[in-house]
């Protein structure tokens, strides 16, 4: 399990925003590793708590939105060695589909299987999501009849089926591609072109400050 | 600590490159030239307020209640389709940030080999088979990205748009992916609007000719004029217009490659986006999936110029975030975070 650098201990510490328990565990918590536990997003532990850097509470449907992205933030403090981009695959035409192809940027940090099923169930939502058939022509002619007005107040497939993704990937960064210092980005967010990995740091490796003996003390917590 | 913690929020439309305008927060996104659009606007609602005001009170006396009553449905579908295709987003691809645009460069470096010094490169193209047929993705070096297929940039509104169709000046906005199906709506219902005033408008003048004279009516009713002239040219232009787009549908091509000549059969180029059916071309144009918008305009900015991190608020110094900001205006797309850190204590 990948540790975070103190100065984002100095962070909870000093976060304004923090909500008490946060704030109280991390004073009395000596081992560091429990520390990140608080800090990494478990939703069964910290729904109730708002980490809030300032960022409007905008009205996520899946409560382990804000908490993601608050790890999101979180890493940015970790440093970031590069980023990897999964490519569209438009073979089958203009359909939203990425490349199981492997990249060679991620040999050594993620096995082969792990993400080509990952590519491969987020493709899957998306065919889902662009399905041509009867429900996406009855919503189209409901929607067509009312003059598009029904859209304002219900929901579209693509829509339900875009969370669902965002719900998915977040969960895939915290139970497999976070451990391994790596970060997935919703395709949404940069356009549905290329799925974006982040590959951070290895910090299993050490360094020479205080850190490393935090991490070796963490690792063997876990 | 003074007031230069800038907690307004900014939303993301704010920084939005390319040339749109937005309203109501970012809810509403048009083209930067609205003059035709606002001309649009008055035709419609200026002949539309005629017919009610002069022929509706007679027709419904002398024909039929309904006949207002269908007027008003048909005009007010007619806005709905014109206002939900004008204010939405058609389809704009976001432009690459930093790293993906690097990554892309380098894979194009890597493509290309070594290109000979005074030599130009060769053009950045990007070939995919899609059914097996070679489409060649082009290179924008406005949005540095690889264009999807169907994919163009409209030089207008300075965005990438995926599916373009064109840009429609009457309507204030490009037609695109996202409101290709609005825009032939309120194509088709303003064919349907101005035939129905044009037809009420002569079955009207007929009419009361019959009991007043020709010229009685037209001083009576001096509104006729003006609608059926309208309606006159507006008929040509719209119903071609429909039947055009139309044919494009039954076809599943664009305006923009039909008027290229993609698949005009050349080099045995085919449409490899055409189910070779019409009805299942239609069925994927008018009732495929809402697609949703990828660029998100309502988002906050919050990692970049507006400094809402809390230990910002702590430690923060006037001049650090000066500094930001002049960052921020060189880069504004890059993230701020890995700068934040670095001067915080640790």
């Amino acid at each position: 399990m990948k540790l975070l650098p103190l100065g984002v201990r100095a962070r909870l510490h000093a976060c304004p925003h923090a909500c008490t328990h946060a704030r109280t565990r991390a004073r009395a918590s000596s081992s560091p590793a429990r520390l990140y536990s608080r800090v990494v997003p478990h939703s069964s532990s910290t729904n109730g708590c708002r980490f809030q850097h300032g960022t409007d509470p905008a009205p996520f449907h899946c409560n382990m939105a804000t908490e993601f992205h608050n790890l999101q933030e979180l890493r940015h403090s970790a440093s970031l060695v590069t980023k990897v981009f999964i490519q569209r695959d438009y073979t089958d035409g203009t359909v939203c589909r990425f490349l199981t192809k492997f990249p060679s940027e991620l040999d050594n940090r993620i096995e082969r299987t792990l993400l080509e099923e990952t590519v491969k169930t987020l493709n899957s939502y998306y065919v889902e999501a662009e399905k041509i058939g009867g429900q996406s022509y009855l919503e189209g002619c409901l929607a067509c009849a009312t003059a598009y007005i029904i859209f304002l107040c219900m929901e579209t497939r693509y829509e339900k089926v875009l969370k669902k993704i965002s719900c998915y990937i977040q969960e895939q960064n915290e139970k497999i591609y976070a451990p391994r210092g790596l970060l997935l980005t919703d395709p949404i967010e940069r356009g549905m072109r290329v799925l974006e990995i982040s590959v951070f740091e290895d910090r299993g490796s050490g360094s020479s400050s205080p850190s490393s003996s935090i991490s070796s003390a963490g690792s063997s917590a876990r | 600590m003074s007031a230069v913690m800038i907690t307004r929020k900014v939303r993301k439309w704010e920084k939005l490159p390319g040339k749109n305008t937005f309203c109501c927060d970012g809810r509403v996104m048009m083209a930067r030239q609205k003059g035709v659009f606002y001309l649009t606007l008055f035709l419609i609602v200026g002949t539309c307020s005629l017919f009610f005001a002069f022929e509706c009170p007679y027709l419904a006396v002398h024909l039929s209640p309904a006949i207002p009553v269908f007027a008003v449905l048909l005009f007010l579908f007619v806005m709905a389709m014109l206002l939900r295709t004008s204010f939405s987003d058609p389809g704009v691809l976001p432009r690459a940030l930093q790293e993906e645009a690097t990554f892309i460069e380098m894979e194009i470096e890597a493509a290309n080999g070594n290109v000979p010094a005074g030599q130009r490169p060769p053009p950045r193209i990007r070939n995919v088979q899609i059914n097996n047929q070679i489409v060649k993705l082009k290179y924008c070096y406005t949005c540095k990205i690889f264009r999807p297929p169907r994919a163009s940039h409209c030089s207008i509104c300075d965005n990438c748009v995926d599916r373009f169709d064109h840009h429609c000046p009457w309507v204030g906005n490009c037609v695109g992916k996202r409101n290709y199906r609005y825009f032939y709506l309120f194509t088709m219902s303003l064919s349907l609007l101005t035939i129905y005033i044009f037809t009420f408008n002569i079955v009207h003048v007929v009419m009361r000719s019959v009991d007043k004279g020709f010229l009685n009516t037209l001083k009576e009713t001096p509104g006729t004029v003006l609608e059926v002239l309208v309606c006159f040219f507006t008929l040509w232009s719209v119903v071609g217009l429909t039947g055009f787009h139309t044919y494009l549908i039954s076809l599943n091509q664009t305006t923009n490659e039909d008027i290229k000549g993609s698949w005009s059969g050349k080099n045995r180029v085919q449409n490899p986006y055409s189910h070779k059916n019409i009805v299942k071309n239609c069925c994927e144009v008018l009732c495929g999936p809402t697609y949703p918008s990828v660029l998100d305009r309502r988002g906050l900015m919050h990692e970049d110029s507006v400094c809402s991190c809390s230990i910002c608020y702590m430690h923060h110094h006037h001049h650090h975030f000066e500094q930001l900001q002049q960052q921020q205006q060189q880069q504004p797309s890059a993230t701020n975070h890995e700068t934040h850190s670095s001067t915080h204590p640790q």
